[in-house]
């Protein structure tokens, strides 16, 4: 079954096509990995899929917490469908602590209206200290659990990830987008991210599209590669069909001159 | 259980210190100078905790605080003045005022950020007093007079405590770390959910509300009301109370717009100095305590350098 489907969907920028016309498929429960070379469209691509930009033409269907058709679609509602995502550049709430972090991923499932904050009535007390039990929880299921005091930014970069990664999941997702989990991280954190994403998958029963530019990381988890090239699709295949697939490396590292 | 019995401990505090002020004003002891310090001193910091929700809390700096306070003061005088309404229910009215003029220039305003929403909010303190000051029927720049006074220390003191503790209440709740989340980072705010427009609205709504609040206070004890009063300095002063203690800190914000009051009014016997010596106070502050002077761990003054342990074992003998 899929989780989601592009149809048709392209992306101008004035004369510059970021995304041009793709139609895909995305299956439940795959990891499923984004490559190409730098300005391909992977970005925008996710951008497109989270709400952020909203397409020139063609539409993208959700088939998650319930079947939505969109071409309009409002990123802070894109929560409520079951997509999270994280960021190329880390963006958690730095001057928050851990906990609070994870608090404010649980945001869309709480109920409580400005009045019942402000008297405190009985429903606040039960919405609030269910989300901490959850926090907690879910912070000892990531292992950041004798950090939820600290502020964000003062943890190491790898656990910044890590946090940011349980934020996203705080929303208990569907759909989960990574954008470069594994920049700026050295091999044994690479080694250490891909158990990771391996477990959240299972553990959260959830899928995952992710870009990354490291080919090891790429190759190892993902179950179905997109490889992207000038905002067009230029394959879509296993990591061992694309391995060997021409137009890939063609993309990549160009093609023979004595060819052209 | 601790908790509990800090919670009973701060009700009996704020009782006492209600019960102590109004026993000093029955018999004497807080003359009519004084009461109306206090009076202005609770009224600022009805202000500057409204502010720190919009500023502090949400992040857009506003420089148009005033402005709503001058749209409560008017209104309350319009309907005591004029209509001879109770005063509870004109200084519900003219917070709700202020809280619908705090949504008007939310809305259109809220694509702006930083420096650019100062100078729109600016501008609209502007055009609130360029209003004021031309509607005859609120006494243009004459100002309005003959407004009864029903500010007292009962009514400002309530209003006081209401204003801190449904604040705090609202920044301790989801939606205030909504707003937080709002100041630290609009974009990833909106991945989890929270829709940014609504809470920066929110936030402009609140605390206008209690500016107004403020402002039906003021306009009620001090029986007249000027244009002139609620113009941009005004809103800086308020900025400044907000800045000085602490950008986001609640009881920093009460204990700035105390100390803040208290200086000025020491000053006030050498007034040829009182402006300088209050410009090289602020301007020590900011440079040895830029992030306000209270700490969310109470008082600190001077800056609590941490102690770096080295491990000199190898090193040294």
């Amino acid at each position: 079954m899929w989780v989601l489907s592009a149809n048709n969907l392209s992306k101008d920028f004035g004369g510059i096509k970021a995304i041009n016309n793709i139609n895909v498929n995305i299956e439940e429960g795959k990891i499923v990995g984004l490559i190409g070379p730098n300005g391909a469209g992977k970005t925008t691509f996710f951008n497109l899929l989270t709400g952020i930009y909203s397409p020139t033409t063609g539409e993208i269907v959700y088939n998650l917490n319930s079947t939505v058709s969109t071409k309009d679609l409002k990123p802070h509602k894109t929560v409520r469908y079951g997509i999270a995502r994280t960021f190329q550049n880390i963006r958690l709430f730095g001057n928050m602590t851990v906990l609070e972090n994870i608090l404010i991923g649980f945001h869309s499932r709480f109920k409580y209206g400005i009045c019942t904050a402000m008297f405190r009535l009985p429903s606040y007390f039960k919405e609030e200290s269910n989300a901490y039990r959850d926090a907690i929880e879910l912070l000892d299921k990531f292992k950041l659990l004798y950090k939820k005091d600290e502020l964000a930014k003062n943890l190491p970069y790898g656990e910044q990830r890590k946090l940011e990664i349980a934020r996203a999941l705080a929303s208990n997702p569907k759909l989960l987008l990574l954008d470069e989990p594994a920049a700026g991280m050295n091999p044994v954190e690479t080694k250490e991210l891909r158990e990771l994403i391996n477990w959240i998958r299972d553990i959260f029963n959830l899928t995952v599209i992710l870009i990354e530019h490291d080919m090891s990381l790429v190759m190892n988890i993902c179950d179905e590669i997109l490889v992207f090239d000038y905002g067009n699709l230029v394959a879509k295949g296993t990591p061992e069909e694309i391995r060997n697939d021409e137009r890939v490396i063609k993309a990549y590292l160009g093609e023979d001159v004595e060819k052209c | 259980m601790r908790k509990k019995g800090k919670k009973v401990l701060n009700v009996i505090f704020i009782v006492v210190l209600y019960l102590l002020i109004q026993m000093l004003i029955s018999i004497g002891i807080i003359d009519s100078f004084y009461e109306l310090n206090i009076v202005i001193i609770c009224i600022n910091i009805i202000l500057a905790v409204s502010l720190n929700l919009i500023t502090g809390i949400t992040g857009q700096f506003s420089l148009g605080h005033a402005a709503f306070m001058s749209i409560g003061a008017y209104t309350s005088a319009i309907l005591t003045a004029k209509f001879n309404l109770p005063f509870i229910l004109a200084l519900f009215i003219s917070g709700f005022a202020a809280s619908l003029a705090g949504i008007m220039i939310g809305l259109p305003t809220l694509r702006l950020k930083g420096d650019y929403l100062a100078i729109a909010t600016l501008g609209f303190g502007e055009i609130v007093k360029v209003i004021a000051t031309n509607t005859d029927y609120i006494g243009g720049a004459i100002g309005f007079n003959d407004i009864p006074r029903y500010t007292n220390w009962t009514w400002v003191y309530i209003s006081v405590t209401a204003t801190v503790i449904l604040v705090k209440r609202f920044v301790n709740s989801y939606h205030g770390r909504a707003c937080r989340a709002v100041k630290e980072d609009e974009i990833a705010a909106e991945s989890v959910g929270i829709n940014t427009t609504f809470y920066k609205a929110l936030a402009f709504a609140i605390g206008a509300f209690y500016a107004g609040v403020a402002g039906s206070l003021y306009a009620n004890y001090f029986y007249f009301i000027k244009p002139d009063s609620f113009g941009f300095m005004k809103s800086i002063d308020i900025l400044i109370t907000v800045v000085f203690g602490g950008i986001g800190n609640i009881i920093g914000s009460i204990i700035g717009a105390v100390s803040l009051s208290i200086i000025s009014l020491s000053l006030q016997d050498i007034a040829e100095l009182r402006m300088v010596i209050y410009s090289v106070v602020l301007y020590l502050i900011m440079i040895y305590r830029n992030n306000g002077m209270f700490r969310k761990r109470g008082f600190k003054i001077f800056k609590n350098r941490k102690k770096v342990k080295y491990n000199v074992g190898v090193i040294s003998k």
